[in-house]
């Protein structure tokens, strides 16, 4: 799947809550409670993502050309958030990463179910993100 | 006649609610449930109404303007010290001084008293249970006049330590300051005997009382404390305006804490006579709208009645305490036997902010965190909790959805 197909399959699901906040939030923590486990020994500092409110760490490794992130939070709605970040982003090239514009979070209503705070802890997550997409590329480029 | 007789003493809550427009709206399709009132008060009509009567009718500078206009405003605005002198029982009018809040308060004390009678050596006692409001301006203050902070510690229910309180009082204590009611626990501390103390060996105190002005009875002249400060915006007033009282011996010896106009009696640029009190603490143009609204606050506590309002949210507090305590995985913070009407909590397992979020899907507002007191989080080994914390205005039925709330959100993490 593309990144804009997944967005939009996101999409898709959300709309199904009928803008119901509750169930949006109890959606996000089931997301969360999904996403496969993080590493306890990964859960240190120099992977945390700086700017969250919560604790949020994350790791990417490259397979074959395409980007893998793990991560975890302390909090579930935040860690809900971040798999659907996961999810989107998973498996695609750095380049893809780089390039995609992610528009799902507007469409969902995302500003609705986290606060201010929040909303730059998500865009520190997706910063994160773009920069170990850059990393990478960079480090492919050289390789090439 | 029976019945009658008992129910004038219980609180018309449905009436008290009429009071408040903000509390008849929907927050996410739910009827708003509040229970952030540690944070902050809802404002009944009576003060909104004073801004808009004060803007509308009489806004003009205070105490030099010789016009209709000034002459109002000067009047309102000095109504209300004399409505929080008696609200206080302070001795005399010029012991109220107008600030923005406790906050500021405190560090008026720290700064003005501090700077003049403390010295190298000298030492400030406060408790683990403070408000970083009530931290910060004595480690600034201690910083720069080579003082020590010692702090009471807190016991497993949440009370002041008082045996060790007594071994850390000594010839080099200068200052004692702590909360009359805590923020984060709603412990009500034994202020009266912390006071007798200190003043056994010539220490002052200050007393942190942003938490006990909506709850309990304050006598400034019965305490004999020499320092009480309270916030307008906690205690269904506005925002922005507060009272610090002091005792006019020590205000009379302390210098001001800031320059400007107000403060002065003349000025050259050789020498500034200052000001007699209180205007010598209140520099600049002061918040004359908020102060002027604050009146009705006080007000609106005086006509209901401090008694019947704590019974009243004592019975909450007592509710919310027995029914959150009974879900599995719900541990209560803080259970001093004397609280006003504030529960803190924490699940095993599930973050604060998650709690705090998903109650507020429900419409019910809490707080989440450390309350700006992160030394007290350390001293339970926790980031944060739950706080909900109730006014007059709340009900059992809002506890309920509370308590649902919580249910929930265990039922479906565990």
């Amino acid at each position: 799947m593309t990144i804009d197909e997944t967005q939009r399959e996101i999409i898709n699901q959300f709309s199904l809550l009928d803008g119901d906040l509750e169930m949006s939030v109890l959606y996000l923590m089931e997301l969360g409670q999904k996403l496969p486990l993080m590493k306890e020994e990964d859960k240190v500092e120099v992977n945390s993502v700086k700017g969250c409110q919560s604790k949020v760490w994350l790791t990417a490794e490259l397979n074959h050309e395409r980007l893998h992130f793990t991560a975890d939070s302390n909090t579930a709605i935040t860690k809900g958030l971040v798999s659907l970040l996961i999810r989107v982003f998973n498996g695609h090239l750095p380049e893809e990463i780089l390039t995609n514009e992610l528009y799902f979070m507007q469409k969902i209503g995302m500003n609705r179910f986290i606060g201010t705070q929040r909303s730059n802890g998500f865009a520190a997550m997706i910063k994160q993100m773009k920069i170990y997409a850059l990393a990478f590329k960079a480090k492919s480029e050289i390789q090439a | 006649m029976e019945v009658a007789a008992s129910t004038s003493h219980k609180l018309d809550v449905e009436s008290v609610r009429k009071q408040f427009p903000i509390l008849h709206q929907k927050v996410n399709g739910h009827d708003l449930v509040y229970f952030d009132n540690a944070a902050t008060t809802q404002k009944p009509q009576a003060v909104i109404q004073a801004l808009v009567n004060y803007y509308s009718g009489f806004n003009a500078n205070i105490h030099r303007g010789i016009h209709t206009l000034a002459e109002k405003a000067t009047k309102a605005f000095e109504d209300t010290r004399t409505v929080a002198q008696n609200f206080l029982h302070a001795k005399h009018k010029e012991e109220i001084i107008f600030v923005r809040g406790v906050t500021e308060g405190i560090n008026l004390v720290a700064s003005s008293y501090g700077r003049i009678f403390l010295k190298q050596g000298d030492e400030i006692i406060i408790s683990g249970l403070e408000h970083h409001s009530n931290i910060v301006p004595w480690q600034m203050v201690c910083e720069e006049k080579g003082c020590r902070l010692r702090v009471i510690p807190i016991t497993p229910s949440g009370e002041f330590d008082m045996d060790t309180f007594e071994k850390l009082l000594s010839v080099k204590t200068k200052i004692v300051a702590v909360n009359h009611a805590s923020n984060s626990l709603g412990s009500i501390n034994p202020i009266k005997e912390v006071i007798q103390k200190a003043h056994n060996l010539g220490v002052i105190v200050l007393i942190d009382g942003a938490q006990a002005a909506a709850h309990i009875d304050i006598d400034v002249q019965q305490l004999d404390c020499d320092f009480y400060c309270i916030s307008g915006h906690k205690m269904y007033g506005p925002t922005g305006v507060g009272v610090l009282y002091g005792k006019k011996e020590l205000l009379e010896k302390m210098p001001p804490y800031m320059g400007g106009g107000e403060m002065i009696k003349n000025v050259t640029f050789e020498r500034t006579t200052y000001n007699e009190l209180p205007y010598k603490f209140e520099a600049g143009t002061p918040n004359i709208a908020d102060v002027v609204a604050f009146r009705e606050a006080f007000v609106f506590i005086n006509e209901l009645g401090k008694t019947k309002m704590a019974a009243h949210e004592s019975a909450l507090l007592q509710y919310a305490s027995k029914e959150l305590s009974a879900l599995k995985g719900v541990q209560l913070i803080g259970t001093a036997a004397e609280k006003v009407s504030v529960q803190s909590f924490i699940i095993d397992g599930i973050h604060p902010f998650d709690v705090g979020q998903m109650l507020d899907a429900r419409g019910v507002a809490v707080r989440t965190g450390h309350h700006c007191t992160q030394p007290l989080m350390e001293r339970f080994g926790i980031e944060g909790t739950v706080r909900a914390s109730f006014a007059v205005y709340n009900t059992k039925e809002e506890i309920d959805k509370l308590v649902e709330g919580v249910d929930r959100i265990l039922k479906f993490l565990k």
